[in-house]
Order: structure tokens, then C-alpha cells, then sequence
């Protein structure tokens, strides 16, 4: 790579280049905007949170002696719709995609910034819309929403929280249309796609899920609250409707959603893991090759949530066997991490120790979910604990790890400040340990027997009372190693260490610009001649024989 | 990506082409086909006059692969929708194995 | 040049329609024309959906749907797909002008295009409030007025009341109905944001916005446009016209 000097830092940045409430609510800045959703997306998680507390206090003893079982039906609801709709889909894209997308290509802004803020306001909108809704009663049905339950039987507040989620859904939709025709009619001179960083391809994958799942589950609530409102429909028996479309068409977005959530932070590890290794990724065609495949496939497995739900058997064959199939691309990718970690300098910086904590989990939780895909094992596991272990491997030991790192290692990019070091390490071993202790057992528990969505169990039965202690402890030690970071994230903002343009000494594109960036990103629109992660100057590389040998460059 | 400008004698073309096809699909819709063709023939004289629309009106047919990438995935995302959830629908009756 | 790779800066000046974060009008056109296309491709799937729900219906009741679609317009179904392809054309006509830069043909074409569309919506008005008169507004979507068409007896040629052959249950009608509300009403709704958009497009028309250089929002405004007639030539032969080979002997 040649020699590149970085200017020295201008006076102005993109938070200082304005200021006033006016300057960042109406900002066209996708770093502006990026910051923006960082503060809704760590509202909404809160919330989230709160009702997963509730949830873990109520399970410590097996009565149903904290709270009602209705309200104890809306408190998973609310945890699943707000964790799911509010948090897992937009983290990511919105907050470090929003950031680094115009940056690591070497453009200015997103195609289109205006329609970019308005993305943000749709999002607050909804989650308001939302939180209105749980304020006002809350609802009931699971964040699946099946039917009829939803449609006809259900007295909270269906409507409410469908309208809050439908109008979320155009902020996902914009925010991946945004993403996809920037990254095809935007990259710097020399920016070809195969020199793009893989987080740009996880980001590109996950904008095709979100631009062609999302308008699904649009008209799926839509056909759901005309029912409710018009008490005939679509998926009522008696007018010879059936509910189980509902599930079809619910699924067939919500299980893309799965990967909506975990590509981007797929795409966060695979720059943690190469940048912490000092070393290029392993077979980075097969890693951005297998983002597609994971958004394509992703797409043809949504029966897998039916087997139980009297869907053929034979479409259950069909959906079993893709589902086994949709495996391979994330396997591809945890192999070829593990193969950029071999022989690679590696730091165990704080980000870094999240993207190794992702691919153990992910590991755990991809391998848990074979279990589903198998017909038969699904027959028993179905609406048991094992599912809610499985897909909180995925979430939180995948998205959640994801994000955290991402957040950590761009922090001094986005804020001009680095975090705690010492903190930061102590934090992600806290999170660590309290994840796995709330989960594990939870394994064990649905294996055993114990349905989700319930808030009792049998009193006699002493060793689930044993897991479901071990998963409240684990949920508090989580909690609190969450908070941490809050803390001294926020802390950071004022006293935390000033960066420089490139405190981690990364040949990326996004640390050949001062921290924080100026509002047009780069001062000359960059040129780029160098591969993805090359951490080694091409002069160096000699061919032998079949193999590309490098040498220390001649001083 | 130079811009073609189509001609009105193209536009003007098609159009007649599309009203032709409306009125085609009302009159082969009295007629009765056997079976299913009824909706075969309907369909296929909707996909024409689409595929007219799509390719002159909408200029696709003067653009570059990257529009045509955008809308063969669309066909084919609706494609599978349909396909894996009729699947269900019409493999319910089977004989179980 | 290859796809998508920005030039350095130029040192002619911008055009002033030009948006500081693209490098040229030929990027912002591309990048406009193509956001476009993918928010159409978001319309299809949400469209797929509904037409989904249709085709699985209608072949679990066939005989349902085929009568209760005999009983829609087909004269005013026919009248708006004709509307539709005109308009169509007019929008066509109204990007062309646009491009060679003939202003007062565009706002013509422009303006015909909104009236084709008005009365569209016009008709399709008449229908519906048809539909409201026969009872035939699905559920309780009207409050008062359930779904409860005069069904004819045997015999009764009345084309007003609704026909149904042997064993078809008014349940099943009211399945379709409830699909072809949704499906027209959807496809209204769009084309009412469709007329936003032109009345907007066709005040930056009058004040002399647009030039052989910058006609990008026509051209993107008529993709939308195309896409909404394109919906309709579904419809119509899809709601209008599934059951007319039956008509008369069913």
C-alpha cells in the first residue's frame, strides 16, 4: 500500500461541524444519523430488558407467584417484539452500517441521505407507536401474532403494536434500499467488488433480505388487523379461511429476519477477526460468496417454524432439507475464520474477544438448531426451552457479541475517544460467563420437558427449579456486564483517551480518515489500489512455484 | 451508461399492441377452454402484455444487466414464495407415507 | 467506465440539481433510476402476498369465486384497464417529451396522465359504492352493514342479485370479496400516492426544473407509474374475469 499521509486532524468533525437540536434533527450526515440510532437502539433495548428480567424473576420459583399469567404472557411478548423488531433487525445496518457503509467504500454519504433520516424517524415513530401500546395494556398474543388468536380472541392491544411494527418496516426497507444502490453506484475509484471488506458484503446480503422479506410481513399485519377490524378474513375457518397462511406468510419474512440479525454481525467478525489477527481473511471469496448464499437460502427454509402447525409432512421434508442446507454457507464462514486465526498475530483486544465469543456461540447455537431442522427430534423439542436456548445462542451470543465488538472497535471512529481497555476486557468476560450461565441450562430444560411461554412449572420437579435459579443468576451477571459498557462507554465521551485517525494500525479504509471524520468523510475522494485486510505491501509478494511468498520489503 | 431516448412510434406501437391484448383476454375469457386453460391463457396474454410494459414503457429492455438482475430476482423471490407454500397446500391430501 | 466507479472531481460546474455527495448527474441518475427499481421490487413481494392468498383460495373454491366474480363490472373493469394502459402511454409520452426537451407537451402529458388516473379512481368509486348499495362490503368493515347480498333463487334471472350455483357457500363469496377489496384498495392507495408524486413532479415541470440534462424524476416517477398499471393488468383478468366461461350455465 503506498504511503499515505494521513492529515492532520481539521478543526471541525461531524459532531462539531454544527450545533443546535436543529443541526441533528434535520442532519442529512449518515454518521448523524448513525448516532441518532444508537441512542433509539439502546432505548429500545433497555425496555427490552426490563422485560427480560421480569421473565427470569418470575422463573426462579416454579408457582406463578409474581405475576398473573396473562401478564405474564405480554411480558414475553413485549420482550420478544421489542427485542426482535426494535433492537436484533435495525442494531447493526442502522448504527455501524449507517456509519461505515459510505466510508469503507470511499463515498461521502449514503445515495440518499434525506431518505436516510427519514428512516430513522419512521423507526422512533413506530417503537413510539409501540411503547404506547405496552403502556396502554400491552399485548399477548407472542411476537408471532398467530391467528386466531390475534384475530379473534386476543383483548390487548393487537392493533396498536401491529401499526408500531408495520411502520418499523419501511425503516428497514429504506435503510436496505439505501445500502444496496450505494453500494453499487457509489464505490471510490479502484473500489471493485472484490476488494470490498466483507462487513460491505454481509451488509449487501442482509439489504436483500430486507428489501424483499420485510413488504411480507407488511401485508401479513395489514391482513391481520383488517380481520381483527372487520371480523371476517383471510384466515378464519369459518368464512373458509386458514390460519395457518398466517403462518406462512409471517414466516417467510420472520425467518429471513433471523439472518437479517446475524449477517451484518457476521460481517462485524470478519473484520474483527482478520484486523486482531493482523491478517488477511482466509478465502474471502468463500466468506462474501457465502453472505449471499446464507440471504438466499435463508429464504427457503420458513416451514421449519410449521412442523407442528399440521403442515404436509412432505413440504416438511422439503423445508427439513433446505434447512440442513442453509447450515453450510455459515459453516463455510466459521471455518475460514478459524483459518485466518491460524498463524495470525493476535491481540486480544476487547473487540476481538467478542468476535471470538461469536463464533464459539454461534457455533453452539448454529449446531442446536440441526437439532430442529431434524422432523423428528423437532416433534419433541417444539415450544420447549431448547428453542429459546437456541435462538438466544444466535441472538445474543451472535448478534448481541457482534454488535458489542463492532461498537467497541469503531467507537474511536465514531466518538474521537477510545474506551477503557481494561474495562472493556473485564466487561466482555462479565457478559461472557453471565450469558452462557443464563442459556446452558435452558438446553437442558427444554430437552426435559419444559414448554416456553410458560411461568410455572412442576414444584416437585427440583432440578428444573436448579436451572431456572442457575438462568436468573446468569441473567443478573448479564445484565450487570451490560451496564458496564454504558457506563464507561458514556464516560469515554469526555474523559476517555483522544484517538488518532487510526489507533488500531489497520489498513482499512475507514482509518485512512482523522477520528472523527469530517462531515464529507474523506478530504480527496480516495483512490484505491490495495486488496481487502492486505497487511502486507504487495512489493513484498513473490510467486514460488504455486504459492505467493512474502518477504520483509527491502529497506 | 449512455441514456437511450425510445421514440414515440415505439411507444405508440406498444400501446396498441397492449389494448389488442385487453381485448383478447375479455374475449377468450367467454370462451370456454377445457380444464384449466381458462387461466392458462389469461395468464400468459398478462404476462405478455407485462412483459411489454416492463420492457418498453419502463425502457428495461434498453438497460443494463443490473436492472435485469433486480427484476429476475423479484420474479424469482415471488417464485418461491408461491412455490414452497402450495407445496404445502396441495401436498396435504397425499397418502401418508 | 466501469459500473459504479465515480470519477475525481470535475472542474466544469455542477449542475444545480446536483447533490454534493454524488460526483456527477450521470451517478445520481443511475443511483436514483435504480433505487427506484428496488423499491419496486418491495411492491412486488407485497403485492405477492395478497396475490398468494387469491390463488389459494380460489382453488379451494372455484366455484365461489367464479360467481362471485360474475357479479363484478366487467364494462367498468374493461373501461379502467383501457384507462390504465392510456395513462400508461401518456406517461411514456410525458418522460420522452421531458428528455427531448419539449416542456409544454411534458406538462400535457403530465396532466393527461393525473385526469386518466382521477377518473380511474372515479370508476372505481362507482363500483365500490355499487358494492356498498348490494351489501356486499365483506365482515363488518361497515359497521351496520354486514356482508349480505340478495342471493337470486332458482330460476331468478336478475343479474342485480347474486347467483350461486349448487352447494357454494355465501361464505366463500364473502372470502372473495374480502380479497378483491383488498387487492383493488391496496392498488388505489397506490395510485393515489402515484398522483401525489405526479402533482409534484408536474409543479417542478411548470417551474422549469427539468431538461434533457435532469429528467431523472420523470423517468423515475413513470417506473412507479408502470408499475402500478402493470398490478391492475393482473387484476383485472385475475378478479374480472375468472369465472365468465362459466356464465350462463353454472
Amino acid at each position: 500500500m503506498e504511503e499515505f499521509k494521513i492529515p492532520k486532524p481539521p478543526r471541525t468533525n461531524y459532531l462539531n461541524a454544527e450545533y443546535g437540536i436543529k443541526s441533528w434533527l434535520l442532519t442529512r450526515d449518515h454518521k448523524r444519523i448513525a448516532v441518532l440510532y444508537l441512542g433509539g437502539i439502546s432505548f429500545f433495548f433497555l425496555i427490552g430488558s426490563l422485560y427480560a428480567m421480569a421473565i427470569r424473576l418470575e422463573l426462579l420459583t416454579p408457582q406463578g407467584d409474581l405475576v398473573q399469567s396473562s401478564t405474564y404472557n405480554k411480558m414475553f411478548t413485549q420482550h420478544g417484539i421489542i427485542m426482535v423488531f426494535f433492537f436484533l433487525i435495525p442494531s447493526i445496518p442502522a448504527t455501524l452500517g449507517n456509519f461505515l457503509v459510505p466510508m469503507m467504500i470511499g463515498a461521502k454519504d449514503l445515495a440518499f441521505p434525506r431518505i436516510n433520516l427519514l428512516s430513522w424517524y419512521i423507526y422512533m415513530i413506530g417503537g413510539f407507536i409501540t411503547i404506547y401500546a405496552l403502556l396502554a395494556g400491552g399485548v399477548d398474543t407472542g411476537w408471532t401474532f398467530y391467528t386466531p388468536y390475534s384475530t379473534t380472541f386476543s383483548n390487548s392491544y393487537v392493533l396498536a403494536t401491529g401499526l408500531g411494527i408495520f411502520i418499523n418496516g419501511f425503516s428497514s426497507i429504506l435503510t436496505g434500499l439505501n445500502f444496496i444502490v450505494t453500494i453499487h453506484t457509489m464505490r471510490a475509484p479502484g473500489m471493485t467488488w472484490y476488494r470490498l471488506p466483507l462487513f460491505i458484503w454481509s451488509h449487501y446480503a442482509t439489504s436483500l433480505i430486507m428489501i424483499l422479506g420485510t413488504p411480507v410481513i407488511a401485508i401479513t399485519i395489514l391482513l391481520l388487523a383488517i380481520e381483527r377490524l372487520a371480523h371476517v378474513g383471510i384466515f378464519d375457518p369459518a368464512s373458509g379461511g386458514d390460519p395457518v397462511l398466517f403462518q406462512h406468510l409471517f414466516w417467510f419474512y420472520s425467518h429471513p429476519a433471523v439472518y437479517i440479525m446475524v449477517l451484518p454481525s457476521m460481517g462485524v467478525v470478519s473484520e474483527l477477526i482478520a484486523n486482531f489477527s493482523r491478517k488477511n481473511i482466509f478465502g474471502y471469496k468463500f466468506v462474501a460468496f457465502s453472505s449471499l448464499a446464507i440471504a438466499v437460502f435463508g429464504f427457503l427454509v420458513w416451514g421449519h417454524h410449521m412442523f407442528v402447525a399440521s403442515q404436509s409432512i412432505y413440504a416438511g421434508m422439503i423445508f427439513s432439507f433446505l434447512s440442513f442446507a442453509v447450515a453450510i454457507p455459515s459453516a463455510i464462514k466459521v471455518f475460514n475464520w478459524t483459518a485466518t486465526l491460524y498463524k495470525g498475530s493476535i491481540s486480544y483486544d476487547t473487540p476481538m474477544l467478542y468476535g471470538l465469543g461469536f463464533i464459539g456461540m454461534f457455533l453452539i447455537g448454529g449446531m442446536t438448531g440441526l437439532f430442529l431442522a431434524s422432523l423428528a427430534t423437532d416433534v419433541h423439542l417444539s415450544d420447549t426451552y431448547f428453542i429459546v436456548a437456541h435462538f438466544h445462542y444466535i441472538m445474543v451470543g451472535g448478534a448481541l457479541f457482534g454488535y458489542l465488538g463492532g461498537l467497541h472497535y469503531w467507537w474511536p471512529k465514531i466518538s474521537g475517544r477510545m474506551y477503557p481497555e481494561g474495562w472493556g476486557r473485564f466487561s466482555a468476560l462479565v457478559v461472557f460467563v453471565g450469558f452462557n450461565l443464563t442459556f446452558s441450562p435452558q438446553f437442558i430444560l427444554g430437552y426435559m420437558g419444559m414448554p416456553r411461554r410458560y411461568h410455572t412449572y412442576p414444584v416437585d420437579l427440583v432440578s428444573w427449579q436448579v436451572l431456572h435459579v442457575l438462568s436468573t443468576a446468569g441473567a443478573s451477571i448479564l445484565g450487570v456486564g451490560l451496564l458496564i459498557p454504558l457506563i464507561y462507554l458514556a464516560w469515554s465521551l469526555r474523559y476517555g483517551r483522544i484517538a488518532d485517525a487510526n489507533p488500531w494500525g489497520l489498513p482499512g479504509l475507514e482509518w485512512q480518515t482523522p477520528s472523527p471524520p469530517p462531515t464529507e468523510n474523506f478530504l480527496e475522494t480516495p483512490i484505491v489500489h490495495a486488496e481487502a485486510y492486505e497487511f502486507a505491501p504487495p512489493e513484498t509478494k513473490e510467486v514460488v512455484g504455486k504459492f505467493e511468498k512474502q518477504t520483509p520489503a527491502e529497506t | 451508461m449512455s441514456e437511450h431516448i425510445v421514440y414515440p412510434r415505439v411507444y405508440i406501437a406498444i400501446f396498441f399492441v397492449l389494448m389488442v391484448g385487453t381485448v383478447l383476454t375479455v374475449l377468450a375469457a367467454f370462451q370456454d377452454f377445457p380444464g384449466p386453460l381458462n387461466a392458462v391463457v389469461a395468464l400468459t396474454i398478462a404476462v405478455i402484455k407485462a412483459t411489454f410494459v416492463v420492457l418498453y414503457f419502463m425502457h428495461v429492455r434498453y438497460s443494463g444487466r443490473l436492472v435485469w438482475l433486480v427484476i429476475a430476482s423479484a420474479l424469482f423471490w415471488l417464485a418461491i414464495m408461491f412455490a414452497l407454500t402450495i407445496s404445502d397446500y396441495s401436498s396435504r391430501s397425499w397418502m401418508p407415507i | 467506465m466501469p459500473e459504479g466507479l465515480a470519477t475525481t472531481h470535475d472542474e466544469h460546474a455542477a449542475h444545480s440539481a446536483l447533490q454534493h455527495h454524488f460526483e456527477n448527474m450521470e451517478q445520481q441518475r443511475e443511483a436514483g433510476t435504480l433505487g427506484m427499481w428496488v423499491f419496486l421490487v418491495t411492491e412486488i413481494m407485497f403485492f405477492g402476498g395478497m396475490f398468494l392468498a387469491y390463488t389459494l383460495y380460489r382453488y379451494k373454491y372455484p366455484g365461489a369465486f367464479a360467481a362471485a366474480s360474475n357479479h363484478l363490472d366487467i364494462k367498468l373493469g374493461a373501461i379502467n384497464t383501457v384507462v390504465l394502459i392510456v395513462s400508461s402511454f401518456t406517461m411514456a409520452m410525458a418522460v420522452f417529451t421531458t428528455q427531448v426537451g419539449r416542456r409544454k407537451a411534458s406538462i400535457i402529458y403530465l396532466i393527461a396522465t393525473m385526469v386518466l388516473g382521477l377518473a380511474f379512481l372515479g370508476i372505481k368509486a362507482v363500483e365500490y359504492r355499487e358494492k356498498y348499495h348490494d351489501s356486499l362490503i365483506p365482515g363488518q368493515l361497515i359497521p351496520g352493514r354486514p356482508f349480505n347480498p340478495e342471493v337470486a333463487k332458482h330460476g331468478d334471472t336478475d343479474p342485480k342479485k347474486l347467483h350461486l350455483p349448487e352447494g357454494v357457500s355465501v361464505r366463500h363469496v364473502e372470502m372473495f370479496y374480502w380479497i378483491y377489496f383488498a387487492m383493488t384498495g391496496m392498488h388505489a392507495l397506490h395510485m393515489i400516492i402515484g398522483e401525489g408524486i405526479m402533482l409534484v413532479i408536474l409543479i417542478m415541470a411548470v417551474r422549469r426544473r427539468f431538461s434533457p440534462e435532469y429528467h431523472a424524476p420523470v423517468e423515475i416517477t413513470g417506473l412507479y407509474w408502470h408499475f402500478v398499471d402493470i398490478v391492475w393488468i393482473f387484476l383485472f383478468p385475475l378478479l374480472y374475469l375468472l369465472g365468465r366461461h362459466m356464465e350462463g350455465h353454472m
